[in-house]
């Protein structure tokens, strides 16, 4: 039998109804990611990055195509494919712990209520929120909302992480030290990730592969680069590395080169 | 206010992001030493609090204090004279004496509760009274149908579009108008006067939560997606807090706008109730009466209002 990859996107077109006509945002995506891999896709704004990513968190229906997780079309939204969403979309009417509840609850159902307590607590303090379990979003900081946000997808011991975005809102000193998170998180659970951005840094950096997507509509992948940095990794030890600078190189040059952005063109 | 007052003290803390890597830390220290260093602000002692929040209130007070004798004052010149057509607020302390200083006359209480005498000789508070319970049924009633029609409204875009244009015009009838149906259905001043509340209240509460419900933000809406709530949970954990403040917005405006009803349609149709008070306090030329009344039901009026607006928030924070 042939090798299937753990999460398996076939022909993924997708297309939107508009006054002027059909749009096509997405046109014949195929993508194969193996388990415990950190892919990031990367391309210009309105490119159909997060359109790709609500196809695979089953929140946008595919015209034509089929998502396999671990050989299984799934066509609808689950916790198993947890989201991390740009704006965090922590419940402001619930505490830091109960918004991590509200997702633990649902994949634990036969855990004891202790059970699920100890683990949604295990999972805010994987990203350092433990003593925050109280507080209320509005009381936080935008960089500690997304930490949270975090711990709410990875409790929901997810087959593959979805992340739209995670760090766009943020100022920059603040991003890093969420990348860094990230990445100790990563080191220890080993998810498969699906990361949408647009900061190349953040994309060579955290990931293990690189997709660049040419430009809308009928956006698709254009390049599909491997990012062969040791691990672990950090901004200051990896960024020196001639593989970073190479792969820096690449991404550059596909997003300002071969695909620049239509905005430019246009001036 | 209490979430400020709340969030006092932890102000300093909530600025900082925990550091992971020991690269990192070196950047941002460098970036914000002097934040690292403030001490957190000590909480003033209770009588302190205690002493600056009467003060701040004293000062709330204060002018409203002054605006109010200020009114009398100018209301009690102006009137003065034996034949001025409105009484001053001296001939109404006299000649309504009995109705201000006993306003339970003719409501008994006793073991099985309360009770309103039926001879009719009741002061002001029985009829106030009598036009609360009428309220509380109408107004229970459009709460009941104004929130399950609103969530309706809100959820399906069919049953928006089929029945938003009929609430619009219903919504723009004067309260007064529905009377005369009101009462060829309900033949009877009680049961009509409790419709006439339901058909005045509804309609603020169903465009109110609908509007809510419309609101919820789409990440939101997809938390519960991906969480894969059933209708059940989403109803109870997002869709219900998320439009909270909405429909309680709609019941303010809805309780106001049955005071207003309830007093108009016992003025129509008499018998009992505080509108029936007024009415006929003027027919027997007890024009201080209608006084004494008029301020009953602005007090009143101003309390339900805040008892559903006090409601509206806890609710809002709880939920």
């Amino acid at each position: 039998m042939k090798h299937q990859p753990y999460l398996l996107l076939e022909g993924i077109t997708v297309t939107f109804p508009t006054p002027g006509g059909i749009f096509t945002a997405l046109d014949s995506v195929d993508l194969g990611v193996e388990k415990g891999q950190f892919v990031s896709i990367i391309g210009h704004s309105g490119c159909g990055k997060s359109t790709l990513l609500n196809v695979v968190a089953g929140l946008v229906k595919p015209s034509e195509g089929v998502v396999f997780l671990e050989g299984q079309p799934v066509d609808k939204p689950g916790p198993d494919r947890a989201v991390i969403f740009q704006d965090h979309s922590l419940l402001p009417w619930l505490s830091v712990l109960e918004n991590v509840l509200l997702a633990v609850d649902k994949v634990m159902k036969s855990a004891s209520r202790t059970e699920r307590r100890e683990w949604a607590m295990h999972n805010l303090e994987l990203v350092q929120m433990a003593s925050s379990a109280s507080k209320r979003p509005a009381e936080l900081s935008g960089g500690m909302k997304q930490r949270v946000g975090i711990a709410r997808a990875i409790a929901m011991k997810p087959r593959v992480l979805l992340m739209d975005e995670p760090f766009g809102a943020l100022d920059a000193l603040t991003r890093a030290s969420l990348q860094t998170a990230v990445m100790n998180i990563q080191e220890q659970l080993r998810n498969t990730v699906l990361m949408i951005t647009h900061d190349v840094d953040e994309a060579v950096l955290l990931s293990d592969r690189v997709l660049m997507l040419t430009n809308g509509p009928a956006a698709t992948i254009g390049e599909d680069l491997a990012v062969r940095l040791p691990r672990p990794r950090s901004a200051l030890e990896s960024a020196p590395l001639p593989v970073y600078q190479q792969a820096r190189q690449a991404v550059l040059r596909f997003l300002h080169q071969r695909y620049s952005n239509p905005l430019d063109a246009a001036a | 206010m209490a979430t400020v007052i709340s969030m006092r003290g932890e102000d300093v803390a909530s600025n900082h992001e925990p550091e992971l890597s020991s690269a990192m830390e070196a950047t941002v220290a460098k970036a914000d030493p002097p934040q690292k260093a403030a001490p957190v602000k000590a909480r003033p002692a209770l009588g302190a609090r205690l002493g600056g929040m009467a003060g701040a209130a004293a000062a709330r007070l204060l002018p409203t204090l002054l605006m109010l004798v200020l009114f009398l004052g100018a209301w009690q010149i102006a009137c003065q004279d034996e034949g001025s057509a409105l009484p001053a607020p001296s001939k109404i302390w006299t000649e309504s004496h009995e109705v201000i200083v006993h306003p339970l006359k003719g409501v008994i209480f006793d073991a099985g509760g309360m009770h309103i005498d039926e001879t009719g000789d009741v002061g002001v508070g029985g009829h106030i009274l009598t036009s609360l319970q009428r309220v509380a049924y109408g107004f229970s009633l459009s709460v009941i149908f104004g929130v399950a029609l609103g969530i309706l409204i809100g959820q399906s875009v069919f049953a928006y579009r089929a029945l938003d244009p009929l609430f619009q015009i219903f919504r723009t009838v004067p309260p007064l108008a529905w009377l005369p149906i009101s009462l060829a259905i309900f033949q009877q001043a009680g049961p009509s006067a409790v419709f006439l509340i339901f058909i005045t209240a509804i309609w603020p509460i169903i465009l109110n939560t609908a509007a809510g419900v419309q609101n919820i933000p789409e990440t939101y809406r997809n938390v519960g997606r991906v969480l894969a709530l059933s209708p059940i949970e989403y109803f109870r954990k997002i869709m219900l807090p998320a439009t909270v403040p909405h429909m309680f917005t709609g019941l303010r405006i809805g309780i106001g706008m049955s005071w207003l009803a309830i007093v108009a349609a016992e003025m129509v149709q008499g018998g009992t109730g505080i509108g029936f008070f007024i009415w006929d306090s003027y027919n027997s030329s007890l024009l201080t009466d209608t006084i004494v009344a008029l301020i009953w039901i602005g007090l009143v009026g101003f309390t339900l209002d805040r008892i559903v607006g006090w409601i509206g928030n806890r609710v809002a924070r709880q939920a």
